[in-house]
C-alpha cells in the first residue's frame, strides 16, 4: 500500500488518498458488499436506463419538460449584486435576508477566485419574517461600521425579503435616524429577487443602485473633475469574473492614450497579494471618481444582456454618449471595441496595439489547421456566449449547440446574427432558457468534439468523453484561469491557447502509437 | 522548536475582552456570551452559550436550515431525487461542493452531485408553487425511473407563500406509489444550519424509518453507521474498520447511502453515530421505537480510533472482541509508521478551529497524536451538549468561541499566532494572505478520506502539506524587511 523511504525527505511517507486508496481490493470487495442492503437495481437495468438517457427518445422527454430544470447554468440576483458591491473602494456588501444566502455567495466566490470574499448579512430568522427585518438593518449597520469600517455599504436583498416585501429605502433612512450611521454615509440599494432573472440581473441593478447613489453625492461635482488633456471614459465590463479583463481594459485603454474608469473594478478586491497582512478592501473603483463618471464623455458597456438597467440609467440621467458593444473577444470583437474607443476618445489606434492584433491574427494562422472544422458546443452567461460564438467562428470552428439557461429576450436574435455572418455559423442551434441537462442530451444524441463553459460542464465532458476548454464562471476546478484577460487580443492569445492545446492534448492521447507526432 | 506557551485563564480572557471592546455595546453583551477561556470542569462561570441567533453585520460563518438538511442529510442519499424547491440560488450553491462521495452512474442511479430544482419565477411566488411542484415530481418520475424516492427540500419562500407541499407530496406519493417527502426546512428557520438537521431527522421518522425491512437476512452483527457524509470517502474507510471488526454495517447515513438502508436502520443491533450534532434526533427516536441501543464514536486519530473500536465491541460478544484487538494490532503498525513519519514535523505546532458538527472537538485527539496542540477552537451551530463533551478535552485557558465570524477569528489569530487554521472555505484566503497556514477542515480541503486508519494518514500528510509548504518563506519581498537595505 506504500512505501516507506527512510531518508529524510520532504515527503516522509507516501499515502494514498481518496484517488487511490479505494481501488483497493478491500474496498471493492466492501463496495460490492454493500449492494446488498442498497436494493440497488441490477447493473443490467442501470445500464439499460443509462443508454437510454443518452439517445433521442430521451432526448425529446428531456425537451418536453415543463417545470423542471436540471444543473442549470446560472444563479440567482444577490451573487451578482455582491460581485458589483465588490467593485467598488470600501464597500461592504449587505444583504438583507436569511443569512444562509450570504454564506453561499462567500464561499461560492472564494471557490471561483481563490480569494476572500468580504459579505454581511441582516440575519433574518422566523420573528423577522413576521415582523420585518428594520431592526435586523439598522443593527447589521451598527455592527458592519464597528467591526469592518466600510466607506459604503451597498444593500441587496435575499428572496425571503422580497416575498414579505421588505422597504429598503426606509430601513436605511431608518438606520441614519437612529444614528448607527451618518445622515451623509453612502449607503447604496437594489431589490434582487432571486425569483426573477439571474446573477447578471442582480448585478446589473445593483451596480445601477451603486452608481446613482455616487452620481448624486456631494463628490458628483463638475468641478471635481481632474483637469487633464485625456478623454475620460468608462467602462463597464459587466458580470466579469475575470479580473485579467479588467487589467486589459484599463491598459487597452491607456495605450490608447485614453483615461480609462472602470465602474465596478473588481480586479484588486478578488485578485490581493499575499504579504502577510489582510485588507479586507485591498481596491476597487475609488468613490470619488465614480461619483464624476457622469462628467466622462461616454460609458462603454460591454455584456449587453446583462447591463440593459444600467444602460438605460446613463442613457437618460447622465445624458451620456451610451455605447453598448458585444465583449471585445477575439479579433473581430476587439476591433470593434476599439475601433469604438477610437471614435468616441477622438484618439488614433496606437501601433502596439495593431502589433498585438497581428500577433494574434498570426497565431491563429500557427493553430488554423487543428481547430478548423471542430465541431463546439457552448454554454454560459448570454453575453460571453455570444462573444465566444464570434471567437470560434473566427478560427473555422463550427457551433454545433450554444445553450444560455440565462438569456434573455435579446439573445436568440443577437446570436443569430453572429452565426449568420460565418458559414460556419450554418449548423448551429440556438437554445435559450436551456439548461445543462439539455446539453447532455444535445451532446449525446449530436456530438461535438469539444465542450466550452464553465466547471458545470465537466460531468458532460467525462461522461461523453469530450474534452472541455473551462472559460466562464464558475470554474471551481482549475486555478488561475481568471487572473488572465479573455479580452482584446492578448486575450484572445490566452483563449486560443487554450482551445489549440486542448485539442492537441486530446490528439496525443487518442493518437495510435505512428501518429503520436513529435511536432503539431 | 520554539513553542509558544499556552496562555492562562487570566490571559485568554484579557484577550477576549480586548477583541469584544471593538463591538458596539449591545452587540458586545451578545457576544461576550459565546467566547469563554476553557475551564476543563466545565464550571457555570466558563459556559459557553449557544445556538443563539448571529448578530446582524457581523459575518457569521454560518449557512441556514436548508443547508442543514439539503446539504448534510438528505443530499448525499444518492438513490433519492433531492429538489431544491424554490428559486434557484440555494440549489446551485449546494451544487456538488460537499463532497459526499456515492457511488451509481449520476442522473441514472446516484443524484447526488445534480442540482434539480423547481427554479421559482415571479409567477411561481404570486400564484403559488404547488402545480409547479406536481408537474416537476411528474416529470422526475419519468426523466430518472430509477429514483426510488423524492425529497422536497424548501427554501425561503415556500414558508411564506402558504404552499401546501405536504399535500402535494402526498397526492404525487400515491400516484407513483413511492416515497415523496416534504422537508420544511426554508433557511429562515431558526439560527444556523442546526435546525436544519432536526427537520431533516424528523422528515426521516416520519416518512421513511421502520418502513423497510426484508430485503435481507439478518445477523447479531448488524450496525449502522449513522451521520458520516463520505467526504472524500469518510464513510468507507470507517465502514472498513467496523467490518474488520467482525460488525455487518446494514445503513449508512447517508453518505453513499440509499433509501433502502435508511428504511431498514429500524433492524439495527447498535447505532454508531459520528456526527452526533447531525443525527442524534434519529438515534433517539429509533430507541425510543424500536428500542436500538446508540453510542458516540470517534473515528479520527490513532488514539480515539482504538478507543472507539474497544467502546463499541464492548455491545457484542468475544468473537468480536477478539477480531478487534487484532485489528488494532494490525492498525498500531502502520500509526506507528504515520506517526513517525509526520509527528517529527508537526511536534508543537499549535492550531486553531472553526467548524461545524462534531470536528472542533473529534480532531483534537488526532492533533494531539501527531504532536499538536488545538489552542483555540469552536462551532458554527453547536448546542450546549456539544460544548459539554469538549470543555474536559481542552486545557484550561485554552480559547473557545461559538459562532465566531470573521472579525473575530482574524483579531484571535492575530492574538494566539496558530502555525495551523482549520475552518471552511470562506476564512481559507483570509489566512493564506496572512501567511498562516490553512486546511479546510468541511470539506478536507479536496482531499481525504479523514476517517479511519487509512483516513489518519492523509489527515497526516494533509496538515505536514499546509505547515511544511516553502510557500510561506515567499510572503515578504527581501528588499521590503524592516530596516533592511537591498
Amino acid at each position: 500500500m506504500t512505501t516507506t523511504p527512510e531518508h529524510a525527505s520532504a515527503v516522509p511517507l507516501r499515502v494514498l488518498d481518496h484517488n487511490d486508496i479505494f481501488r483497493d481490493e478491500v474496498y471493492q470487495k466492501q463496495f460490492e458488499g454493500k449492494r446488498e442492503f442498497e436494493d440497488a437495481a441490477p447493473k443490467e437495468e442501470v445500464q439499460r436506463v443509462l443508454d437510454w438517457t443518452r439517445g433521442w427518445e430521451y432526448r425529446e422527454k428531456n425537451f418536453a419538460r415543463e417545470g423542471l430544470t436540471v444543473n442549470p447554468a446560472k444563479a440567482c440576483q444577490p451573487l451578482g449584486a455582491v460581485l458589483a458591491a465588490l467593485g467598488f473602494e470600501g464597500t461592504m456588501p449587505l444583504v438583507h435576508g436569511s443569512q444562509g444566502c450570504v454564506a453561499y455567495f462567500r464561499s461560492h466566490f472564494a471557490r471561483h477566485f481563490k480569494e476572500p470574499v468580504p459579505a454581511a448579512s441582516t440575519s433574518m430568522t422566523e420573528d423577522a419574517a413576521v415582523f420585518g427585518g428594520i431592526n435586523n438593518l439598522v443593527e447589521a449597520m451598527e455592527n458592519i461600521t464597528a467591526l469592518y469600517k466600510p466607506k459604503h455599504i451597498a444593500v441587496s436583498t435575499t428572496c425571503m425579503a422580497e416575498v414579505i416585501g421588505e422597504d429598503l429605502f426606509a430601513y436605511i433612512g431608518a438606520a441614519r435616524e437612529q444614528e448607527v450611521i451618518s445622515q451623509d454615509f453612502p449607503v447604496s440599494y437594489a431589490h434582487t429577487p432571486s425569483f426573477v432573472g439571474s446573477h447578471i440581473t442582480g448585478y446589473d441593478v445593483m451596480l445601477k443602485g451603486i452608481i446613482e447613489m455616487l452620481s448624486k453625492s456631494p463628490d458628483a461635482d463638475a468641478s471635481k473633475v481632474e483637469k487633464s488633456d485625456k478623454v475620460r471614459l468608462n467602462v463597464i465590463p459587466g458580470f466579469d469574473t475575470y479580473v485579467g479583463n479588467h487589467r486589459e481594459y484599463r491598459r487597452i485603454l491607456e495605450l490608447m492614450g485614453v483615461d480609462p474608469l472602470i465602474l465596478g473594478d473588481h480586479s484588486s478586491s478578488l485578485d490581493s497579494p499575499a504579504d502577510g497582512e489582510y485588507f479586507l478592501y485591498p481596491g476597487g473603483t475609488p468613490l470619488t471618481q465614480g461619483a464624476l463618471a457622469k462628467f466622462s464623455r461616454a460609458s462603454l458597456l460591454l455584456q449587453e444582456s446583462t447591463l440593459r438597467r444600467t444602460a438605460e440609467y446613463i442613457q437618460k440621467d447622465w445624458k451620456q454618449d451610451t455605447i453598448l458593444l458585444e465583449t471585445p473577444i477575439g479579433v473581430k470583437g476587439t476591433d470593434a471595441f476599439l475601433t469604438a474607443v477610437a471614435r468616441v476618445a477622438e484618439v488614433e489606434v496606437p501601433a502596439e496595439l495593431t502589433l498585438e492584433r497581428g500577433r494574434l491574427v498570426d497565431a491563429i494562422t500557427d493553430s488554423h489547421a487543428y481547430v478548423h472544422g471542430k465541431r463546439v458546443a457552448l454554454a454560459g452567461d448570454p453575453d460571453l456566449v455570444i462573444a465566444l460564438t464570434r471567437f470560434v467562428l473566427e478560427l473555422g470552428m463550427i457551433p454545433v449547440h450554444v445553450v444560455s439557461t440565462n438569456a434573455d429576450a435579446t439573445f436568440k436574435a443577437r446570436m443569430e446574427k453572429v452565426l449568420s455572418a460565418s458559414k460556419f455559423g450554418a449548423e448551429a442551434t440556438v437554445w435559450p432558457e436551456k439548461d445543462l441537462w439539455h446539453l447532455r442530451s444535445l451532446v449525446f444524441t449530436e456530438p461535438v468534439d469539444l465542450l466550452i463553459g464553465s466547471m458545470q460542464l465537466k460531468y458532460i465532458s467525462r461522461e461523453a468523453n469530450v474534452p472541455l476548454v473551462r472559460v466562464g464562471f464558475p470554474i471551481f476546478d482549475r486555478h488561475h484561469l481568471h487572473r488572465f484577460p479573455i479580452i482584446g487580443y492578448t486575450g484572445g492569445l490566452h483563449l486560443l491557447t487554450q482551445l489549440v492545446n486542448t485539442i492537441l492534448d486530446e490528439m496525443d492521447r487518442n493518437a495510435p502509437d505512428h501518429s503520436f507526432d513529435a511536432v503539431r | 522548536m520554539t513553542t509558544t506557551p499556552a496562555p492562562t485563564r487570566a490571559e485568554t480572557e484579557a484577550m477576549i475582552a480586548e477583541v469584544l471592546g471593538q463591538y458596539p455595546t449591545k452587540a458586545a453583551k451578545f457576544r461576550t456570551k459565546h467566547i469563554k477561556a476553557n475551564d476543563p470542569e466545565g464550571s457555570k462561570e466558563c459556559e459557553v452559550k449557544s445556538n443563539i441567533k448571529s448578530r446582524p453585520g457581523v459575518m457569521t460563518i454560518r449557512g441556514c436550515a436548508y443547508a442543514g438538511s439539503k446539504g448534510v442529510v438528505w443530499g448525499p442519499v444518492k438513490d433519492l431525487v433531492t429538489i431544491s424547491h424554490g428559486p434557484v440560488g440555494c440549489g446551485q450553491y449546494s451544487w456538488a461542493t460537499r463532497r459526499n462521495y456515492a457511488h451509481g452512474h449520476l442522473g441514472v442511479n446516484n443524484f447526488t452531485a445534480m442540482q434539480i430544482t423547481t427554479d421559482f419565477q415571479e409567477k411561481d411566488i404570486v400564484f403559488g408553487g404547488d402545480g409547479k411542484l406536481e408537474t416537476v415530481l411528474d416529470e422526475i418520475v419519468e426523466l430518472f425511473p430509477l429514483a426510488k424516492g423524492v425529497s422536497i427540500q424548501s427554501e425561503c419562500p415556500i414558508g411564506l407563500i402558504g404552499d401546501d407541499i405536504e399535500a402535494v407530496a402526498k397526492k404525487s406519493a400515491k400516484k407513483h406509489d413511492m416515497p415523496i417527502i416534504p422537508v420544511r426546512c426554508e433557511g429562515f428557520r431558526g439560527v444556523s444550519q442546526s435546525l436544519g438537521h432536526h427537520i431533516a431527522n424528523d422528515a426521516v421518522r416520519d416518512h421513511v424509518l421502520g418502513t423497510g425491512g426484508g430485503t435481507f437476512e439478518q445477523t447479531d452483527y448488524d450496525v449502522a453507521l449513522i451521520g458520516d457524509y463520505n467526504i472524500g470517502g469518510d464513510a468507507w474507510a470507517s465502514r472498513r474498520i467496523l467490518e474488520e471488526m467482525g460488525l455487518r454495517v446494514i445503513a449508512q447515513w447517508s453518505g453513499d447511502g440509499t433509501l433502502n438502508e435508511m428504511k431498514s436502520t429500524h433492524l439495527s443491533k447498535l447505532n454508531l453515530i459520528h456526527c452526533y450534532r447531525s443525527m442524534n434526533y434519529i438515534c433517539t427516536t429509533m430507541e425510543e421505537r424500536f428500542g436500538t441501543p446508540w453510542t458516540e464514536f470517534n473515528f479520527f486519530g490513532p488514539s480515539k480510533i482504538v478507543f472507539s473500536m474497544r467502546k463499541i465491541a464492548e455491545f457484542f460478544d468475544d468473537e468480536v472482541k477478539a477480531k478487534t484487538e487484532a485489528a488494532i494490532a494490525r492498525y498500531q503498525v502502520r500509526f506507528d509508521e504515520i506517526t513517525k513519519a509526520f509527528r517529527p514535523r508537526l511536534e508543537g505546532k499549535r492550531v486553531m478551529l472553526a467548524i461545524g458538527g462534531l470536528r472542533p472537538r473529534h480532531t483534537i485527539g488526532a492533533y494531539e497524536d501527531l504532536g499538536m496542540e488545538v489552542v483555540g477552537t469552536g462551532y458554527e451551530f453547536a448546542h450546549k451538549d456539544d460544548y459539554t463533551r469538549t470543555y474536559s478535552m481542552l486545557k484550561e485557558g485554552t480559547l473557545l468561541y461559538d459562532d465566531p465570524n470573521s472579525f473575530e477569528l482574524e483579531e484571535f489569530a492575530k492574538h494566539l499566532k496558530p502555525d495551523l487554521m482549520g475552518a471552511g472555505v470562506k476564512e481559507k484566503y483570509v489566512f493564506h494572505k496572512m501567511g498562516i497556514p490553512f486546511r479546510q477542515m468541511h470539506s478536507w480541503d479536496y482531499s481525504g478520506p479523514y476517517h479511519g486508519v487509512d483516513g489518519f494518514a492523509v489527515f497526516a500528510r494533509d496538515m505536514d502539506i499546509a505547515i511544511n509548504s516553502p510557500a510561506w518563506d515567499l510572503l515578504e519581498a527581501p528588499w521590503s524587511k524592516a530596516g533592511e537595505v537591498v
